[in-house]
């Protein structure tokens, strides 16, 4: 099919202020728990206190009397569920919810108790009486842990090229180092909420979440109903970063409840409930051993890695990802290891296996290039891979040497002097530093309709979801190109899972598979050139997609920072953060740049301050809340800029990556070796706490330089 | 209506005199949302400690999920509904949308209603801890102007998990520099503060 170019110049690559700004200032916009559905009982969830063990007893029959009690759900009352219901890695026990008397895990949701009001279900939850049979639990973590087992091979094998020993003993410098990451959570602002109810003989649910499509198709196979039987709406959604990228318990109980009772059911988690019960990225443990020439071209990369699981579903922290792309060595091996705890079953949190994979990896390029006394941006560059340095396919759109340029210009590189402790204002020591990484892209199979309506506009119906991404802006202005026409005239219609096949805003591949969807549904449109209207098309995206050429798919970045250290009291404050990203075609530079800003801000909060911690005795969370688990604040951000060097997927229509996760990557690195250009002091554990940092003894005043 | 476990109050509501019967336990925030249908306060955390159900009561910003709506009988409540004008938004809603305050939007509310009361804090002379000590607030004193790290400390009770606080930051100052403006009143705040590029 030979469509001609669209000539219309003008929606995609102009900054507009988001669509739906206008009514997010003003209070209007409607968020799951905002839905005033007649009728509606609150369920109030009631969670384990203990890590492993069975319920005895609950005296469900005590509260039913009390005021407002409309039913308790609980293992011996709630409908069966499906067991080969799941997530993207396979079947997924925290979905069967009040199946049994099991307790896997902490948190675990024992019963829910459904009132005429918010107050009444609260209350009546607190005075449920439970008897638990406690049994022993393990939530320990660590990579040598008797249960450690290789890690599912999802996102393909582990890497062995070349003889990493032999390449190791030849080398001038050998890194040999170990790091830890702790539990690090999703946080978003909105608590996961769903009100539930049926209607005509469907199911109808408003929810938050990542992809209204994937979760109906869950759903549905969990309750075993007809995939036509359940619709999913999430309009506006408070914040995802992969805590809502799955079928929540709040969902389920929410469906359940509705399912028993005969009314619509809203259950919303508390803030602890989200912590307890909403998946977290696992604790990591990670071995780099990187040999390297006096030249800094690297001889061997041995990247192993373990993180904390579940034995109740499979999930994939995959780590040693950015070792298998950043990098050209004649020797690469990497290890994926999982160790089944008595925990949460974790999953995808804000730049998945990356976040704490580069962590890692670019801490020990640093180390690589300190001991080599070269720049750090040199040892990069010097490393350039032709083909990806695992598979030997060919990049599509590598830029991370103009990254790394761009960057070192802005941040006035050139200028550092590379020896650590060199620099300090008063009491404080000054660092600088940097990381590089990637990000994997690409598109999924997505479905989108489009309608030439009589008054000239159209309609663009798409199972997409907008969690604060942009995602409605941006498919506005996609649509308006393809079609030719200005964005005025386009309305788009999302968040339904009755849109149709969806690919869901997560994996920084929302946009880019929901825009070709759209692409080319008006490209098949604009072929149709209809006589009379309305007139409708269709365009499902998956022959295409299955059509694309194996080939390396990433977004780059490379981040560059400087911190103030006070090491009498370990506080670290970052005073600059610049971030240079290839992610493709920038399709809203302000929406764009909000995003990536967003992405190094999460980075920043992980690198400093995020720290997910379990209470070994009770196996609990020990920090369930926002004073606990401290997220960055205002006080904890300076100016962040981030910036677009040219870039684009050959092989995508609209030339876009995502950009999602790209902007958290790399982040904890480079604030970690900016704290060893300070300190002289490698960080090898996030989050970089005072305790870690805090040289003893030491008082303003007294600050030698080594 | 009122007996043992319910009162009878009144709330001034964006204006409005709004009479209701709560629960004794109901919070300021669920009354808002779920009795008078004000949802623009969101329930973040429910423990006063993200912020996004800061609402003004008598012209005070308070984190209305640890205020009871029976405690708040006869007040004025300004929600997020009642920042804008009769067909405007406000100079700080129009600064939100125009420089991208925003991701998600869950958190806006409560920095929108925070971002009113820090002008107004502000202008009433009251410091912040990162006020400099070599341009104090005092009596008789031109008030400084806000700057960046003045708003980056008193919005800190607002927390925002996409990361827009550099973007909230900017949309306060031009808010901050747009109503002095109106005052006719000449702000110190320069341009370096407004644009913090190192560029």
């Amino acid at each position: 099919m030979k469509i001609p170019a669209p000539q219309h110049s003008g929606a995609v690559g102009v900054a507009r202020p988001r669509l739906e700004a206008p009514d997010k200032v003003a209070g209007k916009a409607r968020y799951a728990a905002d839905a005033a559905v007649p009728g509606s009982a609150f369920g109030y969830v009631v969670t384990a206190p203990v890590a492993r063990g069975r319920v005895r007893h609950i005296d469900s029959e005590a509260v039913r009397g009390m005021p407002g009690v409309v039913g308790v759900l609980d293992h011996r009352n709630a409908p069966r569920l499906n067991p080969e219901a799941g997530n993207f890695f396979g079947p997924d026990g925290s979905l069967r919810l009040l199946q049994d008397d099991a307790i896997p895990y902490a948190g675990r949701p024992v019963a829910l108790v459904v009132a005429e009001t918010f107050e009444q279900a609260r209350t009546a939850a607190a005075a449920l009486r439970i008897d638990y049979a406690t049994a022993t639990h393990d939530t320990g973590f660590a990579a040598d842990h008797p249960s450690a087992r290789p890690a599912s091979t999802a996102f393909g094998p582990d890497a062995e090229i070349g003889d990493v020993e032999a390449e190791l003993a030849a080398s001038a410098v050998i890194v040999d180092e170990r790091y830890r990451t702790p539990e690090q959570h999703g946080a978003a602002m909105e608590p996961h909420s769903a009100t539930a109810w049926w209607e005509d003989g469907r199911l109808q649910v408003l929810d938050c979440n990542q992809g209204p499509f994937t979760m109906a198709m869950t759903l549905a196979v969990l309750l075993r109903l007809d995939p036509a039987q359940v619709r999913i709406r999430a309009e506006h959604v408070g914040g995802g970063f992969g805590s809502k990228s799955m079928l929540g318990p709040h969902l389920v109980l929410a469906a359940m409840a509705t399912t028993v009772l005969d009314r619509p059911v809203r259950v919303t988690l508390t803030r602890a409930q989200v912590f307890q019960t909403v998946a977290m990225r696992p604790a990591t443990e990670q071995r780099l051993r990187i040999g390297a020439d006096t030249d800094g071209r690297l001889r061997a990369l041995h990247h192993e890695a373990a993180f904390a699981g579940s034995p109740i579903a499979e999930y994939v922290e995959n780590c040693p990802e950015p070792s298998k792309v950043l990098y050209a060595a004649p020797a690469i091996r990497t290890r994926l290891t999982t160790v089944p705890l008595d925990i949460l079953p974790p999953y995808s949190v804000r730049g998945p296996g990356l976040t704490p994979g580069s962590f890692a990896l670019e801490s020990a390029m640093d180390e690589v290039a300190e001991r080599l006394g070269m720049d750090p941006v040199d040892v990069r560059l010097r490393n350039e891979p032709a083909a990806g340095p695992v598979t030997g396919l060919p990049f599509r759109g590598r830029n991370l040497a103009a990254c790394l340029h761009e960057g070192a210009r802005r941040f006035a590189w050139h200028t550092r002097d590379h020896r650590p402790r060199r620099r300090r204002e008063g009491g404080l020591l000054i660092g600088t530093g940097m990381a590089a990484t990637c990000f994997s892209t690409g598109a999924l199979p997505s479905s989108a309709t489009i309608t030439a309506e009589t008054d000239g506009t159209y309609t663009v119906a798409i199972g997409a979801s907008d969690i604060g991404t942009g995602a409605r802006t941006a498919l506005t202005a996609i649509a308006a190109d393809a079609l030719d026409v200005g964005p005025e005239r386009i309305r788009l219609r999302i968040a339904d899972s009755d849109l149709g096949l969806a690919w869901a805003a997560g994996g920084s591949r929302g946009t880019t598979s929901w825009a070709w969807a759209i692409t080319m549904a008006a490209a098949e449109l604009r072929a149709a050139a209809p006589a009379t209207r309305p007139f409708t098309v269709s365009a499902d995206t998956s022959e295409a997609f299955a059509a694309l050429p194996y080939a390396e798919r990433h977004a780059y970045s490379a981040v560059f920072t400087q911190v103030a250290v006070d090491p009498a009291t370990g506080e670290i404050r970052v005073r600059r953060l610049l971030g240079v990203f290839a992610v493709g075609r920038i399709v809203n530079p302000l929406l764009a740049r909000s995003q990536a800003v967003g992405g190094l801000i999460t980075g920043l909060s992980t690198a400093l301050h995020e720290d997910g911690t379990r209470d070994r005795v009770t196996g609990r969370n020990a920090n369930p809340d926002f004073a606990g688990y401290h997220i960055a604040a205002h006080a904890d951000v300076p100016g962040i800029e981030a910036h677009f060097v040219p870039d684009h997927d050959p092989d995508d229509p609209s030339g876009i990556k995502g950009i999602g996760e790209i902007g958290t990557v790399g982040t904890a690195a480079a604030i970690a070796n900016a704290v060893w250009h300070a300190t002289g002091t490698r960080q090898r554990t996030l989050p970089l706490r005072l305790d870690r940092v805090l040289e003893p003894g030491r008082t303003e005043g007294d600050l030698p330089v080594r | 209506m009122s007996d043992r476990t319910r009162s009878a109050i009144t709330l001034h509501a964006n204006g409005d005199a709004r009479a209701l019967t709560v629960d004794n336990r109901r919070t300021l925030l669920d009354a808002l949302r779920d009795d008078l249908g004000l949802t623009g306060a969101k329930k973040g955390c429910d423990h006063g400690q993200c912020g996004a159900c800061t609402v003004l009561v008598n012209g005070r910003r308070v984190v209305s999920c640890l205020t009871l709506a029976a405690a708040a009988d006869g007040s004025e409540v300004t929600t997020v509904e009642g920042l804008a004008g009769a067909d405007r938004l406000s100079p700080l809603q129009e600064a939100f949308v125009r420089l991208d305050g925003l991701q998600c939007g869950f958190c806006t509310p409560g920095q929108l209603c925070s971002a009113t009361a820090v002008l107004a804090e502000h202008a009433a002379g009251w410091p912040s801890a990162a006020t400099r000590p070599d341009r104090p607030y005092a009596p008789g004193r031109p008030t400084p102007a806000l700057d960046a790290a003045e708003i980056r400390e008193r919005m800190s009770g607002n927390l925002c998990r996409c990361g827009a606080y550099p973007q909230i930051v900017r949309a306060v100052l031009e808010a901050a520099r747009d109503t002095a403006a109106e005052h006719a009143h000449t702000p110190e705040t320069g341009a370096a503060d407004l644009e913090e590029s190192h560029a």
